[in-house]
């Protein structure tokens, strides 16, 4: 065997790509895992992880100079001192908007899976039948027995906490035991549920971090750093979890710096031989082959893998020939909600540092319900007690007022809103050729925004969580629209997206591309829709499957 | 969900996004103190010391003095500030001596504690008043900078986390209902 040879190729190592690499590892695969940036080793590398708030010099803000530098990770709280490490270099990595997107990236091994929310909902047949029932878009070619067992296979892995809630709107899941209300949270959640009889709840987020020892990994020490990277692994990343699995079999190689150019497609068997890769250090370019290829990309790169792959047989690239490739792209809207004072629990307060809030789910346009939209939204939210920050009348300066701010204030609970996104065709990505980015590869362009269904929910999503939180005792409830831009939910989904027809999707039921069926996407360019969600469970879940389904086809030499 | 309330603190304070080369500083004409950084002297350094210990003084927990934030605030004004918003608070400490001045015919760091507060109380008053009425686009009032660097170096130093406040780096454990009762101190994170 040559040593560019392989029997399987990943493309990405975020939260999917990790998961394919474990999967067809474990089952036998020499696996080679191509990275397009740099290797961030687990724990070693979480250079901040341990560091007291005092020994951030701009304690977690940004200066005038990493403004300039990352003008796209600026439009939202993810510019800050203590990850930027973590973030794409935008003058290397260019793209152009069209439209406002903001596309906040992650180029090193685990991807964004290091910096994620971690929030896991499996999504289920409400979600799977939608765009069949309202006629958009195209169906799901899947429902959630197809599903489920993977969902499962994949929280008994990475460890999900959650209560089992027996909810239609959002299905349970096989959970760790769930994280902890404060009292304030309990008895919201409590008048919720009496004031709405049963039709609204909020119950306890879902969140991939270890309420238990778990697999060897230790469990959450409440330290609210995840997104440093936890030196406990406590949360699933593909560091944490999957890639220590995918080493164990001696089957993987990790390649970073490795830009993943394009597929090789053979015009004569119909599938993919291999990939060319460029150097991100070097500038070199080598090909590796394998009989299957996963590509993980993440949404919108491997969209644009797929459009620089057999350009010559097809002008739109590989799997373009349905007219779909990097068109339907969606994400979740949000930064709208409520959120207001709650009088008395004066004499309660909460240790240690919840990584986890909670969440409301969707509730709207269900049981026959029909509102001037579509769809619907879920909310996550919490409660804690005002700190330093807050204003404190008549006591401005010096030491009574020092010491007033070293107490806790009042109590306040807020619930936040995240929308479906609707997949609408023309909101879309394509090659610009005329731009570069660093290593002369073209970059992409950006052309989509919300529309009319989701400004329509947000005025929901706001005056709800208002109703809510009103009907909870909470007083002086005020609603924000923090304005919102795609991109911004950092759930990019729908540009190669699956379907039950060659005609009209990238991506068959098995998420196998439909022109080279030894090709794989099973990160979010494979949503159909985007239900309103956290996705990031649904690619894994989509990924294992996945694997499964190609080492099957492998054996019975489908890609020969 | 945390990530969404991961805001940091000096978001909201600074804003702006206009950049440039850092602007002149020192026209006076006495001899030149100290460097600290490129936008302050040691001497301003040294007032902005006096202002943040006067906003937060010793007590039974040590003062914004102890906590270096006199020196946050340079470095914060340096690295994370607007040229604009730089020019205002540089600006700003002549004000405050001029302002000293009016009320006390004495420098700012020359008044006795007592004094001191009840300049501040006045400055703060007056910004709280510009605030409420200026426009969006408006230069923010030197005071409310100063006042707010204050707070934030302070309560985010060692001394503002581990004294003034409570601080654990491991928790260690979740309790969403622990008791609490008058005295007890806030957390610092």
């Amino acid at each position: 065997m040559a040593e560019n040879v392989y029997d399987a190729i990943v493309v990405g190592s975020g939260i999917s790509g990790g998961w394919a690499a474990k999967e067809l590892t474990e089952k036998g695969l020499k696996t080679i895992m191509l990275e397009r940036g740099e290797n961030i080793e687990h724990i070693k590398d979480y250079v901040n992880a341990s560091k007291n708030p005092w020994e951030f010099p701009h304690r977690g803000g940004k200066t005038q100079k990493m403004i300039e530098d990352y003008p796209v990770l600026n439009r939202d709280y993810t510019l800050t001192e203590v990850n930027l490490n973590y973030w794409t270099n935008e003058k290397d990595c260019p793209y152009v908007e069209t439209k406002p997107f903001s596309w906040f990236r992650g180029y090193h091994v685990g991807g964004r899976s290091l910096m994620w929310g971690r929030q896991s909902y499996r999504i289920g047949d409400i979600d799977f039948e939608a765009n069949l029932k309202d006629g958009i878009a195209v169906d799901w070619p899947i429902r959630y027995k197809d599903l489920e067992p993977w969902y499962g296979y994949v929280e008994r892995f990475i460890g999900v906490n959650g209560s089992i809630e027996n909810l239609p709107a959002l299905p349970d899941g096989d959970f760790l035991p769930p994280m902890e209300m404060t009292c304030v949270e309990k008895d919201v959640a409590a008048r919720i549920k009496a004031h709405y009889k049963g039709a609204r709840h909020m119950i306890m987020g879902r969140s991939a971090n270890l309420t238990v020892p778990h697999k060897g990994r230790t469990n959450c020490q409440y330290r609210n750093k995840c997104w440093l990277g936890c030196p406990f692994g406590a949360y699933f990343s593909t560091q944490s979890s999957t890639l220590p699995a995918a080493v164990a079999t001696g089957n993987l190689t990790l390649r970073p710096f490795s830009i993943v150019k394009s597929i090789i497609y053979d015009k004569d068997t119909k599938l993919a031989k291999g990939v060319e890769i460029i150097d991100a250090e070097t500038n070199k370019t080598y090909e590796y082959f394998a009989k299957v290829i996963f590509v993980n990309a993440s949404a919108l790169n491997s969209a644009w893998l797929l459009m620089n792959s057999a350009t010559d047989v097809w002008d739109g690239g590989l799997g373009s020939s349905s007219g779909e490739l990097g068109h339907n792209l969606i994400d979740h809207h949000f930064r709208c909600g409520a959120a207001g004072r709650v009088e008395g629990y004066d004499d309660k307060y909460y240790y240690g540092r919840r990584p986890n809030g909670v969440y409301v789910p969707r509730f709207r346009n269900l049981n026959g319900e029909k509102r001037d939209y579509i769809r619907g939204f879920g909310y996550q939210g919490g409660s804690s007690r005002e700190n330093w920050s807050r204003d404190i009348a008549e006591m401005n300066i010096g030491g009574e007022f020092k010491d007033a701010l070293t107490e806790p204030g009042h109590w306040s609970m807020g619930l936040g809103a995240f929308g479906e996104t609707l997949p609408y065709h023309d909101n879309k990505i394509t090659l610009d050729k005329t731009k570069k980015d660093k290593w002369g590869l073209p970059v992409l362009n950006i052309d989509c925004e919300i529309r009319d269904n989701e400004h329509k929910m947000r005025k929901d999503m706001m005056a709800d969580a208002a109703e809510m939180l009103e009907a909870a005792g909470v007083k002086d409830v005020h609603t924000y629209d923090g304005g919102y831009t795609m991109g911004m939910g950092i759930h990019e989904m729908g540009t190669a997206r699956m379907g039950r027809d060659p005609k009209t999707s990238v991506l068959n039921e098995f998420n196998q591309v439909w022109d080279a069926k030894n090709v794989y996407v099973t990160d979010g360019a494979a949503m159909t829709s985007s239900a309103c969600q956290n996705p990031s469970l649904t690619y894994m879940a989509l990924t294992a499957r996945a694997v499964d389904h190609a080492v099957k086809e492998l054996k019975k030499m489908n890609f020969s | 969900m945390d990530r969404r309330e991961a805001v940091t603190k000096v978001a909201w304070l600074l804003g702006g996004t206009v950049l440039g080369a850092n602007l002149f500083v020192d026209m006076s004409c006495k001899p030149k103190a100290k460097k600290f950084n490129n936008e302050f002297d040691v001497d301003q350094v040294a007032f902005l010391d006096e202002v943040a210990d006067t906003i937060l003084p010793t007590t039974s927990t040590p003062g914004a003095k102890a906590a270096k934030v006199g020196a946050f605030m340079a470095l914060m004004v340096q690295d994370c500030y607007t040229p604009e918003d730089q020019k205002v608070f540089e600006k700003g400490i002549k004000e405050l001596d001029n302002a000293s001045d009016k009320k006390f015919s004495k420098k700012f760091v020359e008044l006795d504690p007592k004094q001191k507060t009840e300049l501040l109380v006045q400055l703060d008053k007056e910004q709280k008043d510009y605030q409420s009425k200026k426009k969006p686009e408006e230069a923010n009032h030197y005071f409310r900078m100063m006042k707010e660097l204050t707070l934030l170096g302070y309560f985010t130093s060692e001394i503002g986390c581990t004294q003034a406040l409570r601080y654990s780096a491991v928790p260690g454990r979740y309790d969403g209902c622990m008791p609490y009762k008058k005295g007890d101190k806030a957390w610092a994170t």
